[in-house]
């Protein structure tokens, strides 16, 4: 190697190395506050399907990775302060870009109810975008079965939850323990009477063990 | 050093005198008119578009001016063989390569601070021309001095990505290919705060990757003041810039030098 290539590339790493040296200070002595870091240029979902020219899926993939990544960062940040602002309109605007985009709506919903310092508590949030995926799609059980945990987890409304859990049931291709789930919320919520009902409506169920669980529940609470 | 600087000397008069440059300058001049029009048809936000708009033209003129003319630099002086004759006279190779960067350097900051003045200019008239009573409602004064530090940051970041291009163009032999990987790592330079935060769950050795990754491209997301001096907040303090710019002098030597080591090693046949 020629001696001037040599010391070339001594000079380039020896560079190289205060580079990265002084990256690393600067992030120590200047953090930068979470809720100064980041801004949301375009909030409004359906004037960015019309900017990204037919890449609104890439964008709302964009977005939901942006989405992520802000909440990821937020869960770790030791800063209070505009937590989780931008979270509803980054998932808001992942929806409006791709609707059937059905890992925002769940995941999405399940991160925007999560109480603090978890999530940022909102759960009338969390459940309107459920009902936005159910708006879209009406036949995907699951945006109903999350509304049913939503409301069992963070709400204090067994009865919505066990309604949530019914209506899901009651979507074709539903898995067919949604009706019992919906049971244990409508009793646990001191829904005796609903409760009855919906048991009577399960012993006539095609499936055996739902029909025994129907009789055997029925038997429990005296309602035979 | 004194060939170095008879070296940049031509580089400099070679690249004033280029169209990709006066294209380029034209467009950037058009777009600063521009904001003041975009201006009146928004909702009291017309001193903010003006330096958003103004700030940005400077920024994307001076991209694409490092990146067109930066990637020929060398790569344009091999394809001509003028650089038989260059190297023939008695001029070291490092003080070429030296020569050719502070050549495309200089006249990237001409370029910028001809822009800045071009801004001013729009922001004195446009604030000469509001009545007082709107005036008295901005939050930050049309002619912020701030706003020199965002310029100062857009020229240490646009002599940063010359001396990749510079680097590129020792090694490359397509004008389009390192065009195309010198603007790539420009976006990724603007992505590289992300890059150092990223985390993968279960996968430690990713994670350690992508931060590495995160190190080894330039952190141009680190330059990016912009948002902060039209806005006036969070003030950006002059420790931030002076630390940043050291961050920019070793960059740059490191690319430069790495840039003169390539080509004290390519063989001219």
């Amino acid at each position: 190697m020629r001696r001037g290539t040599t010391s070339a590339l001594i000079v380039a790493v020896a560079a190289a190395l205060m580079a990265v040296a002084t990256l690393d200070a600067r992030a120590r002595w200047f953090p930068v506050p979470v809720d100064e870091q980041r801004e949301l240029y375009v909030a409004d979902g359906r004037l960015l399907a019309h900017a990204t020219l037919g890449f609104d899926a890439v964008a709302a993939d964009v977005y939901w990775i942006r989405a992520v990544q802000h909440y990821g960062r937020d869960r770790r940040s030791l800063t209070y302060e505009g937590r989780y602002a931008l979270l509803h309109p980054l998932i808001d605007v992942t929806t409006t870009l791709d609707p059937y985009f059905s890992v925002a709506y769940q995941f999405g919903a399940v991160f925007l109810a999560e109480p603090l310092p978890n999530g940022p508590g909102r759960l009338d949030l969390g459940l309107a975008l459920l009902e936005k995926g159910l708006a879209v799609e009406p036949d995907r059980w699951q945006y109903a079965q999350y509304l049913g945990f939503l409301h069992y987890w963070h709400g204090t409304d067994r009865t919505a939850a066990a309604r949530a859990f019914e209506r899901a049931a009651r979507i074709p291709g539903a898995p067919n323990w949604l009706q019992p789930l919906a049971v244990g919320m409508l009793v646990e919520g001191g829904e005796r009477d609903a409760a009855v009902t919906m048991l009577r409506e399960m012993t006539r169920s095609e499936d055996r063990w739902i029909r025994e669980l129907a009789e055997r529940k029925l038997a429990e609470i005296g309602a035979r | 050093m004194t060939r170095a600087r008879l070296v940049a000397s031509h580089v400099f008069k070679e690249s004033i005198r280029d169209r990709v440059l006066f294209a380029i300058a034209g467009f950037a001049l058009v777009l600063v008119a521009a904001s003041v029009v975009i201006g009146q048809i928004t909702a009291g936000q017309d001193m903010r578009i003006i330096k958003n708009l103004g700030l940005a033209a400077i920024e994307l003129s001076g991209v694409l001016m490092a990146v067109f003319i930066g990637v020929g630099l060398v790569a344009r002086e091999i394809e001509r063989r003028s650089v038989y004759n260059v190297l023939a006279k008695p001029v070291q190779r490092w003080e070429f390569i030296v020569g050719k960067y502070v050549g495309l350097t200089c006249t990237l900051l001409v370029n910028v601070a001809l822009m800045t003045a071009v801004l001013f200019v729009v922001m004195a008239w446009f604030e000469w021309t509001t009545p007082v009573e709107v005036t008295r409602g901005w939050t930050v004064p049309a002619l912020d001095p701030a706003l020199l530090k965002a310029v100062v940051m857009i020229a240490a970041e646009l002599l940063v990505l010359t001396a990749v291009a510079l680097l590129v163009s020792t090694f490359s032999s397509s004008g389009v290919m390192s065009a195309v990987l010198t603007l790539g790592v420009w976006v990724a330079g603007h992505l590289s705060a992300d890059l150092r935060m990223f985390v993968a769950p279960g996968a430690p050795w990713l994670t350690t990757l992508v931060h590495m990754a995160g190190a080894v491209v330039p952190a141009f997301s680190e330059f990016d003041i912009k948002a902060q001096v039209v806005n006036g907040r969070p003030p950006v303090g002059w420790s931030v810039i002076a630390v940043t710019l050291a961050y920019a002098s070793a960059y740059i030597t490191a690319m430069v030098a790495a840039a003169v080591a390539v080509f004290t090693r390519r063989e001219f046949t």
